[in-house]
């Protein structure tokens, strides 16, 4: 039977998570993973549940290990998430005017990186390891290869169309 | 030492793969890595297919089969296509293109416009192996990347995978295995360049108990990807290196860390170890012997500093992925305290050769103190960009010029920043030198991992600074003063002087800073962190002068320091930076001279390279 707690976590579903990895504690990193796969970030109360639930943790310990990774989310992001690499090729190779035109075109501001209709969010990224691409752009995992003030645009134009 | 007994007989093993491998046909290789699959390598293999080009739907009128590959290396040409037994290779190909090929291939023709153009030359290349990008290089851990299907073990069986493996099984002699990798003078390629013999003997003295081994695949560099190819192209060379150094200094257990931005290694890695498990070359018993090697990955999270290998141990065992101090030897304490053997992706990769072919064979190659060949991820301002592997005798004029192809848009040479963050600039007086590890580190740059980043006349040395600053500033910990505190101290000075705020006394502060970073971090993050910037110091110091003294960017890229202006002669009144600047700076009717509005205007620089009619200049 599933759970529902107040915030809607499901904690049947983090049990099936953690005995995925047998409840161990060196595994905390892949399971905040799959948490974040199903919630789009981490939710603090999911995080509660498992400092208490795996032995040796503590939900502090998880909120340490959580907030050290660049890859986990304290804040719900965007149904699309779009990573603009900023590594030193595509630097080099003009990723700021597509970092621009990104946050011009999604009116992103105060330093907010998820639009109000929680349709987009963004950021920018060290390396993607595509640096024969540069400058390159994810979104939800699919490589745009290079990049320009331009085709960002247009892109991001097609996904609301979509969504429209 | 009495002979193993083995129950495979892994040379069979590779009979039968190749024949498999003959039912094929005329076998079409399609580059499927991160950079060809975004530009629709997956979407041409399948209309191959559809064409009839699959082994599995072979008629009499079509003998050839579309094989999915990992990275040929030639990046910027890709969609890359190669039909090996015809020397051909197709660049920059479209779906659109597929069905011109497939014909020409039926008919035994050539489609000529789609062959590599040499940009010097300004002819078509009809062989692969005259292309300058290949010709210039000795591939042996890429040896197979891009020639074999890295989801199938058959093909990798067929290219003498699990060979190496097999051999020292049965010869049954650990120390001679440990012996062969010293006498070949292999280094850690991570960065360090450590003698990987020496540090398998230490592990191999704490033996008896359970100990590890550990492979880095947390590739984090800016501007590097060679292991993340070697992992998506040729993922059981690497499994294959772990396993012989478990045998070797006697583990049972080992991990890949792989970031988390490379879904698609991640994905080649599991597929390749379960493969190899199904035909027991990896896990309980291999072959029929009493050694077991099981491994595991592990997942990054995106945290650079967990390629140090305190900090990547740390976040195996699941928690923050701080360094922790040196006293104790990771020969002797590592993961969960055990004696651990940490190795990089294409350290390991280089070991199975080392073992077949010997270690004259590897140390033939290379210089005296940096023996064999070490691959580079040409990036910037350079005609070819791509992944490369070349002996480490080579020069850097023969990289940038031979095989990368000179300085895109005949822009001229400035520097090459080499080993990312931790590294150095390399300049025009350097060209010559050997890419060795003992002179690299002699002239203040470090072979690193492998990154090149090429960078032309318009590259701003001091931006460049500051962005490495900016990264490793970023990535810092936060566990010891002087990596969390100096770097961030350096930051802001960089910071000023591209502003065009900066003091002469600036200078010797970042140096002395640089200084005291470097002698009293932590862990290689920190004591590497100023390398960028002392390297610049010293060879570009009149850089840093011009934008302090005269509050002058020479490369005009710090934006600060420049306002753009549209010549009014020039301007056509086309609309098109009108339309291309992102926040609506460019005010004008159609037909009619432009103005930008320097309050709005981001200095981003969308209008430059949309003009038409060069009319937009900085000044």
């Amino acid at each position: 039977m599933s759970v529902e707690s107040p915030a809607g976590i499901n904690t049947a579903k983090l049990d099936e998570i953690i005995q995925t990895y047998g409840g161990k504690k060196s595994y905390l990193i892949a399971i905040l993973q799959k948490v974040q796969e199903i919630y789009k970030y981490l939710p603090e109360e999911a995080m509660t549940y498992i400092g208490t639930k795996i032995e040796g943790l503590s939900p502090a310990t998880v909120f340490g290990v959580a907030t050290f990774y660049a890859q986990f989310s304290l804040e719900p992001k965007g149904k699309y998430e779009i990573k603009v690499c900023d590594g030193t090729a595509c630097h080099v190779r003009g990723s700021m005017p597509v970092i621009e035109a990104i946050k011009g075109k999604l009116q992103l501001k105060d330093g907010k990186m998820t639009t109000e209709n929680g349709l987009f969010s963004f950021e920018t990224v060290s390396c993607l390891g595509a640096c024969g691409l540069a400058p390159a752009v994810v979104i939800n995992d699919k490589v745009y290869p290079q990049m320009t003030p331009d085709s960002i645009k247009i892109i991001i134009d097609t996904l609301l169309k979509e969504n429209e | 030492m009495e002979k193993v007994k083995l129950n495979i007989d892994i040379k069979k093993e590779q009979e039968k793969a190749l024949e498999m491998m003959k039912q094929q046909g005329e076998r079409i290789l399609v580059c499927t890595s991160t950079g060809c699959s975004a530009n629709g390598s997956l979407e041409i293999i399948e209309k191959f297919k559809e064409l009839g080009a699959n082994v599995g739907t072979l008629t009499k009128e079509v003998k050839m089969t579309a094989v999915p590959t990992g990275c040929i290396g030639f990046c910027a040409e890709g969609v890359l296509v190669v039909i090996p037994d015809k020397h051909l290779t197709y660049v920059r190909v479209k779906l659109t293109d597929v069905e011109e090929i497939f014909e020409s291939l039926k008919n035994d023709t050539i489609v000529e416009r789609l062959l590599y153009v040499d940009p010097a030359i300004k002819q078509s290349i009809k062989k692969s192996e005259d292309i300058n990008f290949y010709a210039k290089q000795t591939r042996t851990a890429l040896a197979n990347c891009g020639h074999i299907d890295p989801e199938s073990i058959d093909e990798a069986v067929a290219v003498g995978a699990y060979q190496a493996l097999a051999k020292v099984i049965e010869e049954n002699d650990q120390e001679a295995v440990i012996k062969e990798v010293e006498d070949s003078g292999l280094r850690g390629r991570g960065g360090g360049g450590f003698a990987t013999g020496r540090k398998w003997r230490s592990v191999y003295k704490h033996r008896g108990g359970k100990s590890y081994v550990i492979c880095n695949g947390d590739e984090g560099d800016p501007g590097a990807f060679m292991d993340r190819s070697l992992m998506e192209a040729d993922p059981h060379k690497l499994l294959e290196g772990m396993a012989i150094a478990a045998y070797a200094v006697g583990s049972d257990e080992g991990y890949i860390y792989v970031r988390a931005e490379y879904p698609l290694a991640i994905k080649r890695l599991r597929l390749a170890i379960k493969a190899a498990e199904e035909r027991n070359l990896l896990g309980k018993n291999i072959m029929g012997s009493d050694f077991s090697f099981h491994i595991h990955i592990k997942e990054g999270a995106g945290a650079f500093v967990c390629g140090e290998s305190s900090a990547l141990i740390a976040s195996i065992e699941g928690e923050r992925g701080m360094p922790r101090p040196k006293n104790i030897h990771m020969a002797e304490c590592g993961l969960f305290k055990r004696p651990t053997l940490l190795n990089n992706v294409e350290t390991f990769a280089n070991v199975p050769l080392i073992i077949l072919k010997g270690a004259k064979w590897f140390s033939a190659m290379g210089t005296e103190g940096s023996k064999g060949t070490k691959t580079f991820a040409l990036t910037g301002e350079v005609n070819n960009t791509g992944l490369i592997e070349v002996p480490m005798n080579t020069t850097l004029r023969q990289i940038v010029f031979d095989l990368g192809g000179g300085i895109r848009n005949g822009k001229k040479f400035k520097a090459v920043q080499i080993g990312g963050p931790s590294g150095g600039c390399l300049t025009e007086e350097h060209l010559d030198m050997p890419m060795d590890y003992d002179q690299l580190t002699k002239v203040g740059a470090m072979v690193g991992s492998g990154g090149l980043v090429v960078m032309n006349e318009d590259t701003c040395i001091v931006e460049v600074a500051r962005f490495f600053m900016n990264f490793t500033q970023h990535e810092s910990c936060g566990k010891c003063t002087p990596c969390r505190e100096g770097t961030k101290q350096m930051l802001s000075i960089l910071e000023r002087i591209v502003k065009g705020q900066g003091k002469m006394e600036d200078l010797d502060l970042l140096q002395e800073l640089g200084e005291v970073i470097k002698t009293g971090s932590l862990c290689g993050l920190g004591k590497s962190a100023p390398n960028p910037v002392l390297s610049t110091l010293k060879y570009f110091k009149d850089e840093y002068i011009a934008h302090i003294k005269d509050k002058k960017c020479p490369a005009g890229v710090c934006s600060a320091l420049k306002s753009f202006e549209i010549q009014e002669d020039l301007c056509k009144g086309c609309t098109k930076c009108a339309r291309n600047c992102p926040v609506g700076a460019i005010e004008g009717t159609i037909k009619e001279p432009h103005k930008i509005n320097q309050e709005k205007c981001i200095k981003c620089g969308a209008c430059i390279s949309n003009c038409p009619f060069k009319a937009i200049v900085t000044k």
